[in-house]
């Protein structure tokens, strides 16, 4: 594929954005989803003919393209230039993979899942407009434009978050996810004016070269550009302690959750770390805060989603985990494991979004797990296809968890760092707590006494008046290619202990060779030791959900009455919104209102704008007095005028001459 | 010969005594009479000068400025008759309709 197709890829859906969003409102459905379809299913085929260019014998690294506008770069400024130039090397491919084809196949199970919804063109016009800025963050050669791409997915997911804006809470959670952010964003501005401060420029190469040629260059300003790019993927990443708006985004329709807030867009803070590993390489405590960071929040996320009951929530508080077992795999220095569990995992993650909207959807709109239960009869193939994810997540092998998961935990035990072998106990816990809590909404859903009423007439789909049913074939079928996906998805990365063959490692070596510190090559019994570890772990966590929600559905609430304080802080998130609302919102709120609110917008802005206008018309009443319309009156000033002139002409010429 | 100054002080003195009487009195005809001797006033000078510097430039200056005030003088009387016709007074504090 000639590089200068490659602008094709993300302006298309924007094409379809523009088609849905302007006239989306008169067209039928059929045409409304054939518009946005069409130029998803146009970029996955780009991708792959892009694939098939860059896996050729002779390709090269990497292809650049620059757009440029009747000759005119996209910002010049004295000697700084910020091009829009696309890149796609190795590491570029596997994104585009996973947002063009998974952004494919839940495009087509949205036309199942929103058929009965209002604003469907809408809808669908917001998801083309997200892969548009999906597919510019993951091509661009430099970190502005990847800003650009970045705060549009940002936009986008703000629109579909709130997509049922009559809702208070939808609405008030996509301001939620967008305030934070905002916030996460500023670090990310900082680092690039550090950036722009210390080489100039942002583009990729420029940056990482200059780098890589000065080798005394440790730490320092580079330890505070990687500490700010950190706030700026811990916001977008859903790290802590910017995690707080991924749960509440669940609001936003399920396809939405599982293609931005599961799939893609949070993945976008690895896939930034993992880009600039140059930067992170040079600085040694930014590292270990990226694997203090992730760690810490895959124990702490998983805790919570232990005793969640709606199961989007689950679910959420699962991606919230699994995306800071990517942070710890990048804070060990081993992008390739991080990056390689973002493909994983937006395969099964992708599907257990999707078999859970599937189940939402032959419930009627019912969330609530305490709802459900008996399924697995009902609704077959979402049982089947769920079961895949549950067992894939759940990092039992040989489906796609076990292999990517393994490889972090594996790299965590060998990696230099000196809590390495306390961050892969964290990480060990939360395997099993992962297991844990899937296997318990795995059997809390599909198994035991159905809990659900049998709704005829309610529900967000009124024309389906028949009670629990299987989703049409529109939805399970990307829901078995995602099931597919999440089983063999992981034999990219079997290690060699194995007896595989690393392909993704190779894939990636020539984008994180120059970075990554080498890690010795242990010994195969220690990899093979430690994945049993984690096989035995995943086990626990299974025979433990088993034993409390399948054999004795009664114990676990029976534990819970044990220790009420205990329960209730985990329920309540340990209460870091209350918190945060306490700390920093109200306080906030209260500077705003009182200092800022009285002080200075009413009494400087308004009082300002209150003096200019009464100025006026005190200088005006002055001022009227001399129009009297009295023509006498006015010929007296015309000769007081005149006979002053005259005085400045006699007298006042040998004053000022003297 | 009698000096230039003399003409001058005459000028200035004429001048004064019509922008007093334009300031002071109230009838509209003494007014407009009152802008004529500040015109001749200026007529007085401009003559003055010319013969000083031997050069006809103010001499013709001063009929022009004849023809503008006969012009004026013919617009402005009918003026003043039609205010006349119409408000039956000519003090000009009375003439005051676009005040306010």
């Amino acid at each position: 594929m000639p590089a200068s197709y490659l602008w094709l890829i993300p302006l298309l859906p924007f094409a379809g954005f523009l088609i849905n969003g302007t006239l989306g409102r008169r067209l039928p459905r059929p045409l409304v989803s054939v518009v946005a379809l069409i130029p998803t299913f146009a970029s996955a085929c780009l991708w792959i003919w892009l694939w098939f260019t860059m896996k050729a014998a002779d390709a090269p690294e990497s292809i650049h393209s620059t757009l440029t506008l009747f000759g005119n770069n996209w910002i010049q400024i004295s000697s700084f230039h910020a091009d829009f130039t696309f890149t796609v090397d190795h590491l570029t491919l596997i994104m585009l993979g996973v947002v063009t084809c998974v952004g494919f196949l839940i495009h087509v199970y949205s036309v199942g899942y929103m058929a009965h919804e209002e604003g469907y063109w809408r809808f669908f016009a917001y998801l083309n407009l997200f892969m548009f800025f999906m597919l510019v963050l993951v091509l661009s050669a430099n970190f502005l434009l990847l800003f650009v791409g970045w705060e549009g997915v940002g936009l986008a997911s703000y629109l579909l978050i709130g997509f049922y804006f009559k809702k208070d809470s939808a609405a008030n959670a996509g301001k939620k996810a967008f305030i934070v952010n905002r916030i996460g964003d500023f670090g990310f501005l900082l680092a690039m004016f550090l950036l722009i401060a210390h080489f100039g420029s942002l583009d990729f190469s420029t940056v990482f070269s200059a780098i890589q040629q000065h080798t005394e260059w440790q730490g320092g300003f580079l330890t505070a550009i990687a500490l700010l790019l950190v706030v700026g993927a811990a916001g977008k990443s859903a790290q802590i302690p910017l995690y707080v708006w991924l749960p509440d985004a669940m609001e936003g329709p399920t396809p939405v959750s599982a293609l931005i807030h599961a799939a893609t867009m949070v993945t976008a803070g690895i896939y930034m770390v993992a880009r600039a590993h140059t930067i992170f390489d040079r600085s040694p405590y930014a590292l270990g805060v990226v694997a203090i960071i992730g760690a810490s929040t895959a124990i702490f996320a998983a805790c919570i989603g232990m005793v969640q009951h709606d199961i989007k929530r689950v679910l959420a508080y699962s991606t919230v985990s699994q995306l800071g077992y990517m942070f710890l795999a990048c804070g060990v220095g081993a992008y390739t494991a991080g990056i390689f569990h973002l493909l994983t995992h937006a395969f099964f993650k992708a599907l257990l979004f999707l078999a859970a909207g599937s189940v939402i959807h032959a419930l009627s709109g019912e969330q609530d797990m305490r709802k459900m239960g008996g399924l697995r009869k009902r609704i077959p193939v979402t049982f089947w296809t769920m079961t895949m994810g549950v067992v894939a997540i759940a990092g039992i092998p040989p489906l796609a968890g076990f292999f990517s998961k393994d490889e972090i935990l594996f790299q965590t035990f060998t990696s230099p760092n000196p809590i390495g072998k306390l961050l892969w106990l964290v990480g060990l816990i939360t395997a099993g707590m992962t297991s844990f809590y899937m296997f318990r909404l795995w059997f809390k859903t599909f198994f035991g006494e159905e809990r659900f009423e049998e709704h005829s007439d309610q529900g967000h789909d009124s024309h389906h008046g028949h009670g629990v049913h299987e989703s049409p074939l529109v939805m399970t079928l990307p829901l078995m290619i995602l099931a597919l996906l999440s089983i063999i998805g992981g034999w990219v990365g079997v290690p060699a202990a194995l007896g595989g063959h690393d392909e993704i490692g190779e894939f990636l070596a020539p984008v994180f060779s120059n970075g990554a510190p080498a890690v010795e090559a242990a010994s195969y019994g220690l990899e093979l030791g430690l994945a049993v570890v984690s096989v035995l772990v995943a086990l626990l966590g299974l025979f433990i959900a088993y034993v409390l929600y399948y054999k004795k559905p009664l114990t676990a609430a029976s534990y819970a009455a044990k220790f009420p304080a205990l329960y209730r802080l985990v329920e309540n998130k340990f209460y870091i919104d209350e918190i945060y609302q306490a700390v920093i919102i109200t306080p906030l709120l209260m500077f705003s209102r009182l200092i800022l609110g009285t002080f200075v917008d009413s009494g400087l802005v308004n009082g300002s704008g209150y003096a200019t206008g009464a100025s006026a018309r005190g200088l005006g009443t002055l001022v009227r007095r001399i129009q009297s319309g009295n023509i006498r009156s006015y010929a007296g000033w015309l000769a007081l005028g005149a006979a002053a002139v005259i005085a400045v002409m006699i007298f006042g010429r040998s004053l000022w001459l003297n | 010969m009698v000096p230039i100054s003399y003409y001058l002080v005459l000028a200035a003195i004429l001048f004064s005594i019509g922008v007093a009487s334009f300031l002071i009195k109230r009838n509209i005809i003494t007014i407009f009479m009152s802008i004529e001797l500040m015109l001749n006033a200026v007529n007085l000078t401009f003559v003055a000068f010319a013969h000083m510097w031997h050069q006809i430039t103010g001499q013709i200056f001063v009929f022009f400025v004849m023809v503008v005030a006969a012009a004026e003088a013919a617009v402005g009387l009918a003026i003043i008759i039609a205010i006349f016709r119409t408000r039956q007074t000519l003090n000009v504090d009375q003439i005051n309709l676009l005040k306010n």
